[in-house]
């Protein structure tokens, strides 16, 4: 803001970019948990693997040299937490939420565990497309600074919205979700179903950490997530299950998460922390506006533990 | 659910003194001990391993972890001193699970509770230690159970999970800390770490005689037979577990639903704000930021793996006190990051879990599984 004298509207176009940008993994985590949820399983444990994609990103990304390769091994990394939470609660008399909240703690402690030599080097990170070319003040230029990965997650929202409308795959997901009996009727494995949408669920969940330690903060420590997986998951059930909506609520919650940095580089500082609570701040008074006592939410698969 | 709700009425048979079938009650208990204990075993074993793939002699790794949990005098007194907010915050955990919910907020109520005490400790400056620690006690214990009760209100008024509301509370809870020790709270001599002022060395709580181990200990431990006794032997623990089984049966019987949920939400909650006043009076002597040490999240851990019974909790706490305080030797001795312990947390988490699947499963005479 020193050169340019635009004055406030910098925290617009500071929240507008960290919409975009901060909005990422929320959207990643948020589709895959929409998988898993359709199919009738929730998974707390993303926050976990959020964490676990991006250290396994960053150690990838640092030791081949390739970020793209780092995506992959998020990806990879949050499927196989993902079998994990499916392989467990497959278990007669298990309970997910609790599952989830192991594989939360298990997935923070290994990132953790294993990414401690991680902390010093420098990996290389993920290309972002400039699309503020045209624009010449500089604000504007780093707000339209647009990774890939975001693009990518954009496309898979009305994606995954037709898939679920009116591919086989999707109405297996939806009917495992609504009625296991009626899946099972049909000669489907609920199990199984449930096996590969926790897995999906899990390999978007690692993307969106990939994309928290290659490109936006860009780096790895272990103060990376905190708590992002979580309202993600929480963003799910406002959403409605639905996809489009995930797209949306992702972006206001990236602007919401944008606001308290946005404030701190024009010179607010006062109430920092309390800014950086946004976007908690915001799924909660969300979750008190949209929940009701007397009904199920519209929209809410039935086998959902959650919405018992 | 049906673990968590099948569990209190199963534990009541294993309590009352009555006509039960012997062999049924035996074996209830044997199962209650032997299965967590092989998922223990289990777990370890499978740390062992990955300690081993990391290049380190597991054989090492078991010694120095029993040495450094309960090896000696000094060590115990570490392990004890860790188990105190455990048993409180594991409590936040176990007594929601009565009526079936699922509160994994402990560290925000233990985050406010601090907050709270240090409050009423620097407002009642000069006043005689005894009333500045009562009056951190009760504002450590209101603060803490408001926090939760604000959960338990959430998913009763407003059909909010609870489980969600609660952890999205931690966060709120550590911002609100955050803020007030660099702000408003902040005292202008804490340079590098910002924190409140100090609540002065006559209304630190001090440590049991002959011990380094402070009183929280004892407030653990008080805090937890008042639990049990509360849910097993009280009217208001009957109703609780009965509304916990079946929300609808309580209803129809006239049970108020809605007052219970909020009592045990804000006891639940007061437990892990004596927690944070517990850190506070006995081991900082201020709030910041140290405060957030996972004691919340290890409590998760150790109401399940106690089953939520209130009793468990004490030595399932003093396990993973002893696990946590052998960290540090880990560390030193074999070279292990810090996170080791949190590795071995999860994966006793996920082996306690899934063995779920075996009780009812194994007669107790068949032994180990």
């Amino acid at each position: 803001m020193a050169d340019t004298s635009i004055g406030l509207w910098t925290v617009p176009l500071a929240v507008l970019g960290g919409a975009i940008r901060v909005s990422t993994p929320f959207l990643f985590v948020s589709l895959g948990e929409c998988i898993t949820e359709r199919s009738g399983r929730i998974n707390l444990g993303l926050e976990g693997t959020l964490v676990m994609g991006a250290m396994s990103a960053y150690g990838i990304s640092y030791l081949s040299g390739s970020p793209w390769l780092g995506v992959l091994a998020a990806g990879i990394t949050g499927a196989v937490f993902g079998a994990l939470h499916a392989g467990i609660c497959s278990l007669p008399r298990v309970n997910d939420i609790a599952v989830g909240i192991a594989l939360m703690l298990l997935g923070t402690g290994l990132a953790f565990f294993l990414g401690k030599p991680l902390i010093e080097p420098t990996a290389a990170r993920l290309p972002a497309i400039d699309f503020g070319w045209w624009s010449d003040i500089p604000q504007l230029r780093a707000a339209l600074r647009i990774n890939v990965l975001f693009l990518i997650g954009v496309a898979i929202a009305p994606l995954l919205y037709w898939a679920f409308k009116t591919t086989r795959w999707g109405l297996l997901i939806r009917t495992a979700g609504e009625s296991a009996d009626a899946a099972r009727a049909m000669g489907h494995s609920v199990l199984l179903i449930r096996l590969r949408a926790t897995m999906v669920g899990g390999f978007l969940a690692g993307i969106g950490g990939s994309f928290l330690s290659l490109f936006y903060p860009g780096s790895w420590n272990e103060g990376l997530s905190s708590g992002q997986g979580i309202t993600a998951v929480a963003l799910v059930i406002f959403a409605r299950w639905d996809p489009m909506l995930c797209l949306w609520a992702s972006l206001a919650f990236g602007g919401a998460a944008a606001l308290g940095p946005a404030l701190q580089s024009v010179g607010i500082t006062s109430g920092y922390h309390l800014f950086n609570a946004a976007p908690y701040i915001l799924t909660l008074a969300i979750m008190i506006i949209t929940c009701s006592p007397k009904r199920t939410l519209t929209g809410a698969p039935a086998e959902l533990s959650i919405t018992r | 659910m049906t673990t968590d709700t099948a569990e209190p009425m199963e534990a009541v048979g294993v309590a009352a003194t009555a006509d039960a079938g012997f062999l049924q009650r035996y074996g209830a208990s044997i199962e209650y001990i032997l299965i967590p204990g092989a998922a223990l075993v289990g777990a370890l074993a499978v740390f062992g391993a990955f300690v081993a793939v990391y290049g380190k002699n597991p054989l090492d790794l078991y010694f120095y972890m029993y040495y450094g949990a309960f090896g000696t005098w000094f060590s115990w007194q570490n392990t004890l001193t860790r188990a105190a907010p455990l048993i409180l915050t594991a409590l936040c955990t176990a007594l929601p699970a009565q009526l079936g919910m699922v509160i994994i907020g402990g560290e925000g109520a233990l985050l406010i509770g601090a907050l709270s005490a240090t409050s009423a400790a620097l407002a009642l400056q000069g006043a005689a230690p005894i009333i500045v620690q009562i009056a951190m006690v009760i504002a450590g214990v209101i603060g803490g159970g408001l926090w939760i009760a604000l959960s338990g209100g959430l998913r009763q008024y407003r059909g909010v999970n609870e489980t969600i509301s609660s952890l999205l509370l931690v966060y709120i809870a550590l911002a609100i800390l955050n803020h007030l020790v660099e702000g408003p709270m902040r005292d202008p001599a804490s340079l590098n770490k910002p924190s409140t002022r100090e609540i002065g060395a006559a209304n630190m709580i001090g440590t049991i005689p002959g011990t380094d181990v402070h009183w929280g200990l004892a407030f653990g431990l008080v805090a937890a037979v008042a639990a049990y006794v509360l849910i097993y032997h009280t009217t208001f623990g009957f109703a609780a577990r009965v509304a916990g089984g079946n929300v609808r049966a309580a209803k129809i019987v006239g049970l108020g639903v809605g007052r219970l949920i909020m009592t045990i939400c804000f006891l639940a909650g007061g437990c892990a704000g004596l927690a944070g006043m517990i850190e506070v009076a006995a081991v900082q002597g201020r709030t910041n930021a140290n405060l957030a040490a996972g004691y919340g999240f290890t409590g998760i851990l150790v109401a399940f793996l106690a089953r939520q019974n209130p009793l468990a909790i004490i030595p399932v706490a003093i396990l993973l006190g002893g696990i946590s305080a052998s960290g540090g030797l880990l560390q030193r001795r074999l070279g292990l990051p810090d996170a080791s312990v949190l590795v071995l947390q999860g994966i006793i988490f996920v082996f306690v879990l899934a063995s779920d699947a075996l009780y009812g499963r194994i007669g107790f005479l068949k032994g180990k599984s």
